[in-house]
């Protein structure tokens, strides 16, 4: 893995040098995110996100280890520890806020990171690996916030874990009893809450084993990058450190300023205040919705309405996973050689109304299941589908692209030396 | 082939997704749209000024031991306080001598040294605020079929909440002679809307019938240790600010750490940009010259 120009690892101090002969860990972490991994010169912001979603994970986790020493998954007490941590432990506020405001930014963070995929073409040979196990990363960090927001106990944590669930019950046949063995029961209640608090707690230690292999899957090739020309020299790249730690740390910065913003200051903005009614299973809210970052999936569900051979709660729940688990196919759907939508006239314009239709979609999903939303809903469920399964693979194949240039360095200096002697340097190669 | 199934699978989906919308279209339509008294009369609530606004709010602690006497000789009657503790009233600006007072004139549940019996003693600043009813038939039972909630978290539980609780507490109107903003009369537009026995017109209430009946009534209907004039808008001002209060004890503590962490990221912002600058600075082209 890596490029033959990366700077080696050799380590000056006696004791590290002692440490590297017994075990090269420091070589490990010097080759994967310092300066023995050269990195295309030319990634813009939108790869910052990367680093950034990676510091939510552990922000996450420390955060999430600390809570639940005083959070108690019982479904008589968790409100009440949730209040108790809120108004008695030293801190406790500031913690249930960074890990309720953390989960929001995490998600933000994923989606921006996914759709930088989408635009500069991530998912394409050589990289399909990184792709689907981000595609899973993605899902496990659904299923982690899905449970997590059920341990409150509010109005729509059990409201919530009700429809959720209930949707495995459109299954035929094994639909029901499969929805009370995940339940533990017919309903949710101290079962469920219990056994999402365990899954809670573990897989966020599972996503982190996926994140190695993302990471690890990433050192092979190498980033894409904004011209989605490959690497071919030194004069392409830059060592991570210092120059993306550099870049990585003023992100981070400016992600921390909204970040802090939020929690200190509008911590509940981005939640539900029935959340803050203990959960009654008598008492239905007059709107049941997930959190924000599940709105486009849940307009999608919500958007089938009519039975067509099969009833419409069932198409929507096809069509919920079907949207994020159709994203493990792109690599193969999409077979422009091309990468970076920069260099796609047709496929840019498509993917900016993906962006139109993803927006409809996120705003749709938290609205009322009511006229004219559910119309705009359907529309924009269409699209979400066609872009995908029927835009991309076409788009894809008649689609003329602009010219590249001829490496990285080209773009960057807007001049390559070696450029006259491309012929020859790609028959070497 | 995969791309052949794709197209196919994708075709199938939005064909199904845009024959709902055709459905529902064709239903949109034709149908008669009528509209709701809850709908067209429902109010957002009145926006109130309070100390604790914005990012440097703090607590005006005499409004909040104003409030907290609204609390105790009005809404306690009904409502509970159950994640409050007497303790907690320290920070209403109390001695630690107060609070212990204060929590006297509470009778908490306890239990008889002697017999061992269940027993009502007077409050320690270490109870929690006691619940009104033992149990969600006896709140029915005294409340006309309906539970009176508990308050600690009403303002975080309601869209604007301290304003909502300040709106409602001040919103009750007569449904037959009650006009809107722009004029319009509940009665001349919705005559066949009525608010059943038992029930209380409010236009703040989601479905504008609601169980309580104005609970702060007249002016003056608590006396105020501090002088001010207690009208009803003011009863309901304190009231809700003493029950952000209560829904968020930690705000201005939050607050301010927020306001030292803003400005320490600024400044560590500030030098990550320069040191960014300063390393990329011979590997990034002068502006323009580039394309």
């Amino acid at each position: 893995m890596s490029f033959p120009w990366a700077n080696h690892y050799e380590p000056q101090n006696p004791l590290m040098k002692w440490v590297d002969e017994k075990l090269p860990l420091p070589r490990l972490v010097y080759n994967a995110v310092g300066a023995g991994y050269p990195v295309p010169r030319n990634l813009n912001y939108m790869y910052n996100f990367g680093v950034l979603a990676g510091f939510c994970l552990v922000l996450q986790i420390v955060t999430g280890v600390i809570l639940a020493m005083h959070y108690a998954p019982n479904a008589l007490v968790a409100f009440g520890s949730t209040e108790h941590i809120m108004r008695n432990v030293n801190w406790g506020w500031m913690l249930r806020y960074m890990h309720a405001n953390g989960a929001s930014f995490f998600f933000l963070v994923l989606y921006l990171h996914i759709f930088r995929g989408f635009y500069y073409g991530s998912y394409k040979a050589p990289r399909e690996m990184i792709w689907l196990l981000g595609v899973v990363i993605f899902l496990l960090c659904m299923a982690t916030a899905f449970m997590g927001y059920v341990l409150p106990w509010g109005q729509m944590s059990f409201w919530g874990a009700k429809v959720i669930t209930g949707l495995f019950g459109a299954i035929p046949l094994v639909g029901e009893p499969l929805q009370i063995w995940l339940l533990g029961g017919y309903a949710p209640d101290n079962a469920a809450l219990n056994r999402f608090f365990s899954l809670h707690f573990l897989l966020p230690f599972v996503i982190a084993g996926v994140v190695i292999l993302h990471i690890w899957a990433l050192h092979i090739p190498g980033s894409t990058n904004p011209t989605g020309v490959e690497v071919k020299k030194e004069s392409d790249t830059v060592p991570f450190h210092p120059y993306y730690t550099a870049k990585d740390g003023f992100g981070l910065g400016v992600f921390l300023i909204l970040y802090c913003l939020f929690v200190f200051f509008m911590p509940n903005a981005l939640g539900h205040p029935d959340n803050y009614i203990e959960a009654n299973p008598l008492s239905t809210p007059a709107l049941i919705v997930p959190e924000w970052y599940f709105y486009p999936f849940y307009a999608i569900l919500r958007a089938f309405t009519f039975d067509f051979i099969l009833t419409a709660q069932l198409w929507g729940v096809l069509a919920m996973f079907s949207a994020i688990l159709m994203w493990f196919f792109l690599p193969w759907l999409d077979r422009s050689p091309v990468r970076s939508a920069s260099y796609r006239p047709l496929y840019r314009i498509f993917f900016w109304v993906l962006m139109v239709d993803m927006a409809a979609l996120f705003y749709l999903g938290g609205a009322h299941a009511e006229e004219p939303y559910i119309m705009f809903s359907q529309l924009a469920t269409a699209y979400y589908f066609l872009h995908f399964l029927v835009i991309v693979p076409i788009v894809s194949s008649i689609e003329r692209p602009k010219p590249l240039p001829y490496s990285i360095t080209e773009a960057v200096l807007g001049k390559d030396d070696d450029a006259q002697l491309g012929a020859t340097v790609a028959a070497k190669a | 082939m995969i791309r052949l199934f794709a197209i196919l699978i994708g075709l199938v989906f939005s064909g199904v997704a845009l024959l709902s919308f055709g459905v529902g279209a064709y239903t949109f339509a034709t149908e008669e749209h009528e509209p709701t008294a809850e709908h067209e009369f429902h109010l957002a609530p009145k926006d109130v000024a309070y100390s604790f606004d914005g990012p440097f709010g703090k607590w005006d602690k005499v409004q909040l031991q104003r409030g907290y006497k609204v609390y105790k000789e009005v809404c306690a009657a009904c409502h509970s306080l159950k994640f409050v503790s007497f303790r907690d009233l320290a920070d209403l600006g109390y001695s630690e001598a107060q609070v212990k007072a204060l929590a006297a004139e509470w009778q908490v549940p306890g239990i008889d040294p002697d017999t061992g019996e269940a027993t009502l003693r007077p409050g320690l600043p270490t109870d929690r605020f006691p619940l009104v009813y033992p149990n969600d038939v006896a709140a029915r039972a005294a409340n006309n079929n309906a539970i009176p909630p508990d308050l600690s978290l009403m303002t975080k539980a309601r869209h604007d909440g301290t304003n909502y609780v300040h709106s409602l507490l001040i919103g009750y109107a007569d449904p037959a002679t009650y006009k809107n903003a722009e004029g319009k009369s509940l009665a001349q537009e919705f005559p066949e809307f009525s608010t059943p026995p038992g029930l209380n017109f409010n236009p703040y209430f989601a479905n504008l019938n609601l169980a309580m009946a104005a609970p702060i009534a007249a002016d003056g209907q608590v006396t105020y240790d501090d002088g001010t004039t207690a009208t009803v808008d003011q009863m309901a001002t304190d009231v809700a600010a003493f029950l952000t209060w209560t829904a968020e004890p930690k705000m201005q503590q939050r607050k301010q750490t927020g306001t030292w962490f803003i400005l320490f990221l600024l400044f560590a912002t500030t030098l990550a940009y320069f040191s960014y600058k300063n390393i990329w600075a011979g590997k990034k082209p002068k502006k323009g010259s580039s394309e």
